[in-house]
């Protein structure tokens, strides 16, 4: 049987993406769709990459030795998964010291979650459980994505982002489990990363005004997103007795998640690189990848 | 990446199992490759051996000319419906 010719012509490639089509890093892709590809990729990596900062900090303050290395293998499953992906970026042309390079100078973006502060215990549990949550709808959505190579990564970094969820469910359950203070540490948590949640699957264009739709690197829209996180974790959240600090927030008879608009212009300035952490972060990468830079010489003089 | 070379990594989950490709990472030699892989694709116990094949190791065949109509190997080059039909037809009519 004659395999499927990949059109060599953006419309037809367009309408075999469209039509459910994936292609592999060495068939002939058009220009716009693999720059789309990089800059979708690249921020996903910079994300794994920068996500694991906030948690980092806590590593050394982790409450038991249980937790710290709970916390240590979270941090390097999520660092390793930024490698895989950076992976497929080169892959698709442009190399790793090329992205490095573009984000610690701020050329490129990482998602708005990681420009917060972590200020207690209590973040750590809503980041791994939260945070993660969020990201993981957005992530099964890539399972189906037109570039294959990136799908097929997608179902190591999942499988591993369960395991995250269950430790940041493992931690709020701890917390709320415990004296009064344990779990105001967690509501006064929920409270500040709420809105952050709410941003975090972007503005809800619609799906067919989306070019990462268009192009099928998502199967899904924002608002879709977002709604799966509601519908999912919201009976979850208030079950364990928390508040969500949202009025308005309500399951309507069809179904559908109402709530308070969330703050678009914070989520545009926080991540073009003016959010609260952004600075103090990227100076940190700065400095770690000049402080390990004889580490790479002498491996690859060797 | 001056020096360094794409390996590609396929694991095996299961003794008897085929090798799946999983990714590929980049290194200076076969042994930080292995090293690299090893952390990547084992520290959880999820696969019992992994291939480590230079991406230049790889011959890649993709296209698949069929200029003799060689659809007698497959199952789709056989439509027996209508034969059948027929037979059953004959086989009826010379019983009845």
């Amino acid at each position: 049987m004659a395999t499927v010719a990949i059109p060599r012509d953006e419309q037809a490639f367009l309408e075999y993406v469209q039509a459910g089509g994936q292609v592999e890093a060495t068939d002939w892709l058009p220009d716009a769709y693999r720059a789309m590809l990089v800059k979708f990729i690249e921020m996903h990596a910079n994300s794994e990459l920068m996500g694991v900062l906030p948690e980092r900090e806590w590593i050394l303050r982790a409450p038991t030795l249980q937790r710290k290395l709970a916390l240590t293998a979270k941090v390097q499953d999520e660092v390793g998964h930024a490698q895989l992906i950076y992976r497929i970026v080169e892959d698709l042309g442009k190399p790793r010291e090329q992205c490095l390079a573009d984000l610690i100078s701020g050329r490129s973006k990482f998602h708005n979650v990681f420009h917060y502060p972590t200020r207690s215990w209590g973040d750590v549990g809503v980041i791994a459980w939260l945070v993660d949550a969020a990201a993981i709808i957005s992530q099964k959505a890539l399972l189906k994505c037109s570039y294959a190579p990136y799908a097929r990564i997608m179902k190591k970094i999942c499988w591993e982002e369960s395991f995250h969820i269950l430790h940041g469910r493992d931690v709020i359950l701890a917390l709320v489990t415990g004296t009064p203070e344990q779990f105001e540490l967690v509501q006064e948590a929920l409270d500040r990363w709420w809105a952050p949640l709410m941003q975090f699957h972007g503005n809800p264009i619609p799906r067919d005004e989306d070019p990462m739709w268009r192009w099928r690197i998502k199967s899904q829209g924002n608002e879709e997103a977002r709604q799966q996180f509601l519908e999912g974790y919201v009976p979850q959240i208030r079950e364990l007795g928390l508040e969500l600090p949202d009025p308005k927030l309500r399951r309507r008879d069809d179904g559908v998640w109402e709530y308070t608009e969330p703050d678009w212009d914070e989520l545009r300035h926080v991540v073009t690189g003016h959010g609260p952490m952004t600075e103090e972060r990227l100076a940190f990468r700065r400095r770690f990848l000049e402080q390990e830079r004889w580490v790479r010489d002498a491996v690859l003089a060797a | 990446m001056s020096g360094e070379q794409v390996f590609e990594v396929f694991r095996q989950e299961r003794r008897g199992q085929p090798f799946e490709h999983a990714g590929s990472v980049v290194a200076p030699d076969a042994g930080f490759a292995e090293a690299w892989a090893r952390e990547q694709y084992g520290r959880r116990g999820e696969s019992v051996a992994l291939w480590l094949v230079p991406r230049e190791a790889i011959r890649e065949v993709e296209d698949w000319a069929d200029e003799f109509d060689l659809k007698y190997r497959r199952v789709d080059g056989y439509s027996i419906k209508a034969r059948l039909k027929e037979a059953r037809d004959r086989a009826s009519s010379r019983a009845g």
